[in-house]
């Protein structure tokens, strides 16, 4: 009996242990951020470092301005959400309710493929496919622009919000259903005047994991956006806050190096906000 | 039960690789510049055959080169630009390898064969837009370049002087990543290593001269940068990287580099 309380324990603590190893391993990179990212923004001035719209970080009069990177990246991942968000919640919509268990079955694991595929693989489809075709569809010199990226993460994001609305979906009661179904609404009337309300945190808690996925997406963004640190325009290179930090890092030095480094920490509170956002629509569907 | 063995099994396997990585014979560890990568990459295998020391490349580029160099985390770094004066008040010494001749590229379609170098500067700084201008199609022309620090950009732009005033409608991190979208856009104009360049796309003779083993070397082709060994001042190399660092930097090296498509500096 004693025994067995000694090996409980000793399972308890290693456990507890393998559990610290990762809040570790956040303190370590939050804490490696702040510290390595805080130096150039006070050599800079946070607000020329936020809020200054040239990024010149190689020339004889170097300037670090991030508004460019920063605008880009919220410009395009709204513009992700605004065109994943409806195709994802209509497919989710219709994967849990509607499909027959077979269309279900073959559908859902395409969508499964589909967050599977390394994001390397979209950029280089992207590169090779969608920019020559987005130039010449619009008759534009380039293709290579914040549209394109714009559907390359549109793309990216549609299984994180198809699947977690699945979730959101199915587990609403199906006394709920049967209800409304009794009470004479129609099928579709009442997936999306009962279903849906009664998943609304959880379909929320998709949208903003898609946020989160991207605008922390860097690769295949770098490959099909042209990298140019303009400001953004729909047709335009543009150059994310992600994209700042891998492109430049291979060869930087000194400040440039410092100022990439608080590009990473600009990015992280922004993934800060989103999951804090995300852990307030999971609490409220918890209540 | 299985389970427990399969992990046994999994577990035993990655001792075995390990020990199989820490009873390695001698290796030199190079590290930088990704345009290096081919010459390094036959210098090596040449070496090997020699002498039976293994050569490991890292192809981190130049700036991650040299740093790995100060840090001690590789025998010799690569850089395809010269150091810069802070990176030799480090302690870091250069020793010029070979010559690069970067390529000016554009679409196989696009009738332009020959620019000279005022042409490329005001074609890259946008005072030259469209390419019938200069007796090309009507189109737009689209700038392909390279991100900011990259040894290529550097060489480029400074060969040209046209530092910082590039307006660059897409910045790629990699040479094949030029190529690539060179050969996708017929109104497209990039640089590229010249040992690098592929037939999907046309290289340009620049002021009439093409880019060769000759026109690199003697200097008439002018669009062209160092090949560096980066290395800590003063301090001695292991035994195995001097040995490779004597053979790549001596005259029986010559064809090896050359065979890479750079030009050997001694």
């Amino acid at each position: 009996m004693k025994k067995n309380k000694m090996i409980e324990r000793a399972i308890h603590g290693a456990f507890l242990i393998l559990g610290l190893l990762t809040v570790g391993c956040v303190l370590l990179i939050t804490i490696y951020l702040v510290i390595s990212g805080i130096p150039a923004i006070t050599e800079i001035g946070l607000f020329d470092f936020l809020f200054g719209a040239k990024w010149a970080s190689t020339a004889d009069e170097p300037s670090y301005g991030i508004l460019p990177f920063i605008l880009t990246s919220v410009y395009g991942t709204a513009g992700a959400i605004l065109i994943g968000v409806p195709i994802g919640f209509f497919a989710a919509v219709y994967l849990s309710k509607m499909a027959n268990p077979k269309v279900k079955a073959f559908m859902e694991g395409a969508v499964s493929l589909l967050a599977g595929i390394p994001s390397v693989v979209y950029g280089l489809v992207g590169m090779l496919v969608l920019v020559p075709a987005v130039r010449e569809v619009f008759d534009i010199p380039d293709g290579a622009s914040l549209f394109s990226a714009i559907i390359i993460l549109a793309i990216m994001i549609l299984p994180s919000i198809i699947k977690v609305s699945m979730t959101a979906l199915e587990a609403v009661p199906k006394e709920y259903e049967d209800a409304s179904l009794a009470l004479g609404a129609t099928p579709v009337e009442t997936y999306f005047r009962v279903s849906v309300p009664a998943a609304k945190s959880g379909i929320a808690a998709a949208v903003v994991l898609g946020v989160g996925r991207a605008i922390g997406e860097a690769m295949a963004v770098m490959m099909v956006s042209g990298n140019v640190p303009n400001m953004p325009s729909l047709f335009q290179s543009v150059r994310f806050l992600t994209t700042a930090v891998a492109s430049e890092m291979s060869y930087s030095s000194g400040l440039q190096q410092q100022a990439l480094f608080s590009i990473a920490l600009v990015l992280f509170l922004f993934i800060m906000l989103i999951n804090a956002t995300l852990n307030f629509f999971l609490k409220k569907e918890k209540d | 039960m299985k389970k427990i063995i399969s992990i046994f099994a999994t577990a035993i396997i990655m001792l075995g690789a390990l020990t199989g990585c820490s009873s390695e014979k001698e290796s030199v560890a190079t590290d930088g510049s990704t345009s290096m990568e081919k010459v390094i990459g036959v210098l090596g295998e040449t070496f090997e055959n020699d002498t039976g020391i293994t050569v490991t490349y890292n192809p981190t580029g130049s700036g991650s080169g040299i740093k790995a160099v100060a840090a001690g985390t590789c025998d010799i770094g690569l850089s395809s630009r010269d150091l810069k004066e802070e990176e030799k008040a480090q302690g870091l010494t250069a020793t010029v390898l070979a010559y690069d001749g970067i390529a000016i590229i554009v679409n196989p379609e696009n009738p332009i064969n020959d620019l000279d170098v005022e042409t490329i500067a005001k074609i890259y700084t946008g005072e030259i837009a469209n390419w019938k201008e200069i007796g090309g199609n009507d189109s737009e022309i689209v700038l392909i370049g390279r991100e900011a620090g990259s040894g290529t950009r550097d060489g480029f732009e400074s060969i040209t002087g046209t530092e910082d005033i590039c307006k660059y409608r897409q910045e790629l991190t990699s040479t094949g990543d030029v190529i690539t979208t060179v050969a996708g856009n017929p109104a497209a104009i990039g640089y590229a290593s010249v040992a690098s360049v592929k037939d999907s796309v046309k290289m340009l003779t620049v002021g009439g001269v093409a880019p060769s083993e000759d026109t690199i070397k003697d200097g008439s082709y002018v669009v062209q940068r160092p090949f560096v060994l980066v290395t800590k001042t003063g301090a001695e190399l292991s035994e195995s990287a001097q040995k490779f660092f004597d053979y790549i930097t001596s005259e029986n090296a010559r064809p090896a580099i050359s065979s890479a498509g750079v030009v050997a500096a001694n």
